[in-house]
């Protein structure tokens, strides 16, 4: 399986995503923001950080970048894609994930080990689990307060799209949602960092199940 | 020509920052301040003669997010 990690100025978890996917068995290759197409790949992760500063808003200068236009044509053609904390916020702000993400309710940036929910198996992302498993996956985030109306919050609960729900909201996400997926249930954008959980000496590796599940996929097919 | 966007959360959507800002002026001793929104305000230095539909068009792709933004274009 191919895998690109999108690199912006000011991402930072581009190298541990980099790591967890190759642990689990993928070929994957650093994507420069500048760079108008992407190498022909499976999957597409859009890293955690700061990207341009979270100037405006986090994610919007990252959104109009040469390389997120290649990452729309990917995601058109069915192309799996992965966004992590600031990678969450590019994908919502891209429009490839609906809602928003705002302000922190406490107004404090949260740094900790989140307990989540998985509400779905349903997904090359979710497979490696049981709906109902909780996973314990690192939060950073200053901006993670998920949003959306209330007809995007009702279609996604009723297409079975929220991936993750935090058990003890951090951040004042509408319905406690951590993670949502696409119509097509082939990109997942989540505040949690499932690659900062892929190592005994990370505190644990509940995140292994969601990079090996994905990665599965493409071996099996 | 210049122009100026008034960037707000839409009406309905809960503001944390405006909130806090409600809270440290209760605390500064100015009562009955009943509720505060925090915006932003972007300056625009535009070519003569840009018309307003585009500058709209600067706010839906970029200025604003209108999942939770709405936004009000002044022409100076």
């Amino acid at each position: 399986m191919k895998a690109a990690v999108i690199v912006f100025p000011g991402s930072n978890c581009d190298r541990d995503m980099a790591v967890a996917l190759k642990a689990a068995g993928a070929d994957v290759s650093m994507v420069w923001h500048k760079d108008s197409e992407l190498p022909k790949v499976d999957l597409v992760a859009v890293p955690g950080g700061f990207s341009f500063g979270d100037y405006l808003r986090c994610g919007a200068i990252a959104a109009q970048s040469p390389i997120c236009k290649g990452l729309i044509s990917h995601v058109e053609r069915g192309g799996y894609a992965l966004g992590v904390c600031n990678g969450f916020q590019v994908l919502t702000e891209t429009g490839l994930l609906p809602g928003a993400l705002m302000r922190n309710a406490g107004l404090k940036f949260v740094c900790k080990s989140a307990p989540l929910t998985v509400e779905t198996s349903q997904s090359a992302f979710t497979e490696g689990y049981n709906a109902g498993d909780t996973v314990h996956f690192p939060i950073a985030h200053h901006d993670g307060n998920y949003t959306a109306d209330a007809a995007t919050l009702a279609a996604l609960t009723s297409e079975d799209r929220i991936a993750f729900r935090y058990g003890d909201n951090p951040n004042g996400s509408v319905d406690d949602i951590a993670g949502v997926l696409s119509e097509n249930r082939r990109v997942l954008g989540m505040m949690p960092h499932p690659e900062r959980a892929v190592d005994a000496g990370h505190g644990g590796i509940d995140g292994q199940a969601l990079f090996r599940g994905l990665i599965g996929q493409f071996v099996q097919a | 020509m210049k122009a100026k966007v008034h960037v707000m959360l839409k009406t309905g959507v809960l503001d944390p920052q405006g909130e806090a800002i409600r809270h440290a002026l209760g605390s500064l001793g100015f009562d009955g301040v009943q509720g505060v929104r925090q915006g932003k305000v972007i300056e625009l230095d535009l070519a003569d003669g840009t018309d307003e539909a585009t500058i709209n068009q600067m706010c839906d792709k970029l200025l604003a997010n209108t999942v939770i933004e709405s936004y009000r274009v002044e022409l100076l």
